[in-house]
């Protein structure tokens, strides 16, 4: 079976020079990927390349299903409440599984009817997260989900990642925090390299 | 047909987003009617002077109208995020900029087009170029949501952006007003229009073509 998603020597240039080595990523069905490597070595540039924002310098990338991302801004309009936000989301793609549901799974059961404004930090980050189950997209590309969490919410991404999983789809996530706490035979780890930084002068 | 479904919510959204803020969404008419209603207190409420005057007046109106949107076209989506959401995967950003460009169109264009006959009355803009003018703006103002767009686009990320953008849609609008000013004063003559109203529609064709391609390209590069 061909992988959910596969990127060959994807590579990107800011201000002229490459951002990391080039990377090669094969996603399978029923696997997850970590993206780790210091600060600024290019964890979000490269998810964004997966997600299709960026256009890569150079290399392929073929995704072979849906893909939602989930970056550091939560793609939430504050003046809409937390079930219209995910309501929007449900017409975009297919449809996955009911709103009040996908608001349960995310720790915001009962908060569907107050607007996204009023929501912590951590509460838009977990409604960030409400919009991965409300449309059914096998590649799960996610940045720093644990950023802003609480424990409970940490673990509540594990529990989502794990049934993700289980339901054959693929997650890549970027962390420095926490490593998921997944089956380790499911998990593979790409360590991003700082790319070749060639001095102008 | 995914593309279509992403276009419709988009709009849907937009809709629900602009009658929350009906009172910024109600910013252009009342424009219009500031016009309107100023001008002939400043230059006197002479008929014929009116009536030569009436076809710009309601032109820059809905120049106005239309100018004082675009700032916040793409500006909050880019900041909450919702932006960069229009490129993941294979869903068509085209489509989705013409949804968000035809929501504008209907904030802006829109209600100065149905406002029109009454704004025409007030000015004694000659009623058998009434029209004229409508036709005029039903066809024109497309093109200022479209150009408008592209100049929004390409100054998404830019400090002071609103200065940037006024000059930069400046010389992308001045044929549309002329083309479309000089119908209008040309049926109040009882001249034939359709040469003026033409090219004008050929001036929105071209822009429908090509403006949501840059707009898309424009977006995309803000996002890096």
């Amino acid at each position: 079976m061909s992988p959910l998603l596969e990127a060959r020597q994807l590579e990107f240039h800011r201000y002229g020079n490459p951002v990391f080595r080039p990377v090669d990523v094969a996603l399978e069905a029923g696997r997850a990927i970590v993206l780790t490597g210091p600060n600024g070595v290019g964890k979000t540039t490269l998810l964004r390349l997966l997600a299709g924002i960026l256009a890569p310098v150079s290399g392929t990338l073929r995704h072979n299903a849906r893909v939602a991302f989930v970056g550091h801004l939560p793609a939430v309009k504050g003046d809409l409440t937390c079930r219209e936000n995910l309501d929007y989301e449900r017409r975009v793609g297919p449809p996955g599984i009911a709103l009040a549901e996908a608001l349960a799974q995310v720790g915001l059961a009962g908060l569907g009817s107050r607007p996204s404004r009023a929501l912590s930090a951590g509460q838009k980050r977990r409604l960030g997260l409400a919009r991965l189950l409300v449309r059914k997209t096998p590649i799960w590309l996610l940045d720093e989900p644990y950023a802003s969490l609480d424990d409970a919410g940490c673990t509540g991404v594990d529990t989502l990642i794990n049934r993700h999983l289980a339901d054959g789809g693929g997650v890549v996530l970027a962390t420095h925090q926490r490593h998921p706490r997944v089956e380790p035979g499911l998990l593979d780890n790409i360590v991003l390299e700082v790319g070749v930084v060639e001095e102008s002068q | 047909m995914i593309g279509t479904g992403s276009a419709t919510a988009l709009f849907r959204r937009d809709m629900k987003l602009a009658f929350r803020r009906l009172g910024e969404s109600l910013l252009p008419l009342f424009f219009l009617f500031t016009v309107i209603v100023l001008i002939p207190l400043g230059v006197g409420p002479g008929p014929t002077l009116l009536a030569r005057m009436a076809p710009g007046m309601v032109w820059v109106a809905a120049l106005l109208a239309s100018l004082l949107a675009l700032e916040h076209l793409f500006r909050p989506d880019l900041e909450d995020g919702t932006l960069e959401q229009w490129f993941v995967g294979e869903h068509s950003v085209y489509r989705r900029v013409l949804a968000r460009l035809f929501s504008h169109w209907l904030i802006t264009g829109l209600p100065v087009i149905v406002f029109s006959p009454l704004a025409a009355e007030m000015l004694h803009l000659p009623r058998h170029a009434l029209g004229t003018l409508i036709v005029s703006l039903l066809i024109g103002t497309p093109a200022l949501s479209l150009l408008g767009g592209l100049a929004a686009a390409l100054t998404l990320s830019t400090r002071g952006a609103s200065v940037l953008l006024s000059i930069l849609i400046f010389p992308l609008i001045v044929p549309l007003v002329i083309f479309a000013t000089g119908a209008v004063s040309m049926a109040a003559d009882s001249l034939d229009p359709s040469a003026h109203l033409g090219l004008l529609a050929a001036f929105t064709i071209l822009s429908l073509t090509l403006a949501p391609i840059g707009i898309a390209a424009a977006l995309r590069m803000n996002l890096e």
